[in-house]
């Protein structure tokens, strides 16, 4: 075990970077990115999520990196069966720990061009397209956590749609862990190209086993979205409370764009979640839905924000939490309007809804705006549940708990109903349940 | 059993301040009260206190429904027993649509494994709303959120249809209705008196029982019932408003805990 736990507390350097690209036989320029953002994390800082101290969780619990073998969609643990898409249409990518087990693309989509599959694999096969977009929505060197993910990231997904080709059904991903042990750290890219139009669903879940010891699970996902191409990015992560989940996410929205963002942050162990949109393109448009449960002592920072530089450029933020028992969330929004971004408008709503006196929510609305000729708007609430509405429902024989199940339900509710794929909304709603009835 | 309910020294208070002094009434299934009196004088205190908001702390007194004395139980349980409230004031619940919630509040009062189907729930609601002029598209919108006034009102009714509670409590159904509305709502409780249900109608306007004819009524005042009579009483107190009672009485200030 002590051999173990050396490994755990220095697990990024330039030497085990390098040795572990080369043994995947991954292209020299990725073994050299990765070795540069190893040398990188050594000197950077953690970033610092208003009023969230994450240096102070147990960061070092990287694992190490896993091979894992191909398997078949019968082979996976019973979590991972329940969130199965029932009608996957041939198209599914499954990451189990280190790295994918499973990836499959209808040829329907292979004739148009689509790629979808592990990032491992495109690096190595799609190498010009990787290596034109890897890390430049997020760049590497931004602080330690970006650094260390870039050095260490394993398996991932890679989505290319060309050029005016419109994928109907969902691409989705299952991404899940079984190994507190084994490195867990998915990177995707997703490149939508000119007028072009896809929809990405993932899953990070943990499975049955491996939730005795501490585990972070640390992912990015980059998205780029070409002129007029529109995107709808969709994840739910519910990973078990001994994992730290560190998940950054950043589009840049070309002219006449569109980004829109479903977030399920149902997670049970300590978060940062941060979301962002790079509004580059005039007419460009972000839409951001996040819901979130906090339950135990969980600690959660949820970022949203919109970076506005082109004109006429629109952005939406809504963000809804249920805090119940200690848990804390610091809920930030954050729309930022450049100084040339005339026309913009940004607006943001965060709404906690407290379930218990210990639980903590805050809800930080930020604008900061450099152009004159925009609109935008805010709101915030931070509220517990209404003796008024529970009597009401109970003078109609509804019990005590039902009463807070449905109001609760309701409060969820308008962020749920909105979201346009149904199967996700059904994962939000079984999940949203699960966390409440526990 | 036929429904019979029987208020005892009922003593309510709200923030340590005494409002209810001691209200004694009997209804029996079939009859309909009234209780009629100027605004501060208690009435929808003695709403609120049987239903058990929880704002108001009962002092003293009893509330028996059919031998139970409800003053005992929760709310949800005052509910289930057979109590009705239609509220002056419904909360607005986003979120949970109307017909979610009637249909969790009728199923709340079956077994487990013996739900409403959905079908049979949905013609019993439709045809309800029908009667009472709704625009069906009031079962899928949000609780009572951006209902008006009247809508409002009449949804507090399309409950008490719905639920067939042993007694009705009216709060004040009146306020905020035009004449059409108050007469689709007076048809809506018309609809429902029988044999076995009893109704307590608060109002401080005669027009309500120009609608639905009471049995009895009762003035309230300081907290009181001050004098009780047949329909007649209430004619007269539209004809010559409350003055001539406080006299009768000796009343300078009608109203209780007032600031």
């Amino acid at each position: 075990m002590t051999h173990m736990s050396t490994q755990l507390s220095t697990p990024v350097s330039r030497q085990i970077v390098e040795s572990l690209s080369q043994n995947k036989q991954e292209p020299a320029w990725l073994t050299e990115l990765r070795a540069e953002a190893a040398d990188q994390s050594e000197t950077l800082e953690w970033p610092k999520p208003e009023k969230v101290r994450i240096d102070r969780w147990n960061l070092g619990a990287l694992g190490v990196y896993k091979a894992q073998k191909e398997a078949s969609l019968a082979e996976l643990p019973e979590e991972v069966q329940a969130i199965l898409p029932e009608d996957t249409a041939g198209t599914l990518l499954v990451q189990r720990n280190s790295g994918a087990v499973y990836r499959q693309l209808s040829d329907e989509l292979k004739a148009k061009g689509v790629i979808f599959t592990d990032l491992e694999t495109a690096a190595r096969e799609h190498a010009d397209l990787v290596k034109q977009y890897l890390f430049t929505a997020i760049p590497k060197d931004e602080n330690k956590l970006t650094a260390t993910h870039a050095a260490l990231w394993n398996g991932g997904v890679f989505i290319y749609v060309p050029k005016n080709v419109e994928v109907e059904i969902p691409l989705q991903a299952i991404l899940f862990q079984d190994d507190a042990e084994a490195s867990f750290a998915p990177h995707i890219l997703l490149v939508a190209d000119q007028f072009s139009k896809v929809t990405y669903v993932d899953y990070v879940v943990s499975g049955s086993e491996g939730k005795s010891a501490p585990a972070v699970h640390h992912s990015a996902a980059e998205v780029i979205v070409k002129a007029g191409a529109k995107v709808t990015f969709a994840t739910v992560h519910h990973l078990a409370d001994n994992v730290i989940d560190l998940s950054l996410r950043r589009a840049v929205v070309d002219n006449d764009a569109s980004i829109e963002w479903i977030i399920g942050d149902l997670h049970d162990g300590n978060l940062l979640s941060d979301t962002k949109s790079v509004l580059n393109g005039n007419g460009s448009t972000s839409d951001a839905k996040v819901i979130s449960i906090g339950t135990h002592s969980q600690n959660m920072s949820i970022t949203t924000q919109a970076v506005h530089w082109g004109r006429s450029s629109d952005s939406q933020m809504v963000t809804r939490a249920v805090m119940r028992d200690q848990a804390t969330a610091i809920i930030n929004g954050i729309t930022k309007i450049e100084k040339g971004a005339t026309k913009a408008n940004g607006e943001q709503t965060e709404r906690v809804l407290m379930l218990s006196p210990k639980a903590r929510g805050d809800a930080n609305p930020i604008l900061l705006i450099d152009e004159d000729d925009v609109t935008a708007g805010h709101a915030a609430s931070v509220g517990q549940v209404n003796a008024e509405q529970i009597y009401y429902l109970m003078s109609r024989g509804i019990s005590k708990a039902e009463a807070e199940r449905l109001i609760i339900y309701g409060f969820l509710a308008p962020v749920v109903s909105d979201i346009p794929l149904e199967a996700v909304r059904n994962q939000l709603n079984r999940l949203i349940e699960g966390k409440l009835g526990s | 059993m036929s429904t019979h309910f029987k208020i005892e020294g009922l003593k309510a208070a709200i923030e340590g301040k005494e409002i209810l002094k001691g209200i004694n009434i009997e209804i029996k299934g079939g009859e309909i009260h009234a209780i009629m009196g100027p605004n501060g004088t208690g009435k929808s205190t003695l709403a609120s206190a049987i239903m058990g908001h929880p704002k108001y702390e009962v002092t003293s007194g009893t509330a028996h429904l059919n031998g139970e004395d409800v003053l005992e139980m929760e709310v949800d349980e005052r509910a289930r027993a057979g109590m009705f409230l239609a509220m002056q004031y419904p909360s607005e619940i986003a979120g949970v649509t109307n017909s979610d919630f009637l249909r969790s509040a009728i199923n709340a009062r079956r077994e487990e494994g013996s739900e409403i189907s959905l079908i049979k729930f949905i013609r019993q609601m439709e045809s309800k709303m029908k009667e009472l002029e709704m625009n069906p598209e009031f079962a899928h919108r949000y609780l009572n959120e951006g209902f008006s006034g009247g809508e409002k009102k009449r949804n507090e009714i399309l409950q008490m249809m719905m639920l067939d509670p042993k007694i009705v409590i009216l709060d004040e159904i009146d306020s905020g209705l035009d004449i059409d509305a108050l007469r689709i709502v007076a048809d809506g409780v018309n609809s429902m008196r029988s044999e076995d249900r009893g109704f307590l109608i608060i109002t401080h306007y005669q027009r309500l029982l120009n609608y639905i004819t009471p049995d009895y009524v009762h003035v309230m005042m300081q907290g009181r019932i001050v004098k009780s009579g047949g329909p007649e009483l209430a004619q007269r107190l539209e004809a010559e408003g409350y003055d001539w009672v406080k006299e009768e009485l000796g009343i300078v200030d009608e109203t209780v805990g007032q600031a």
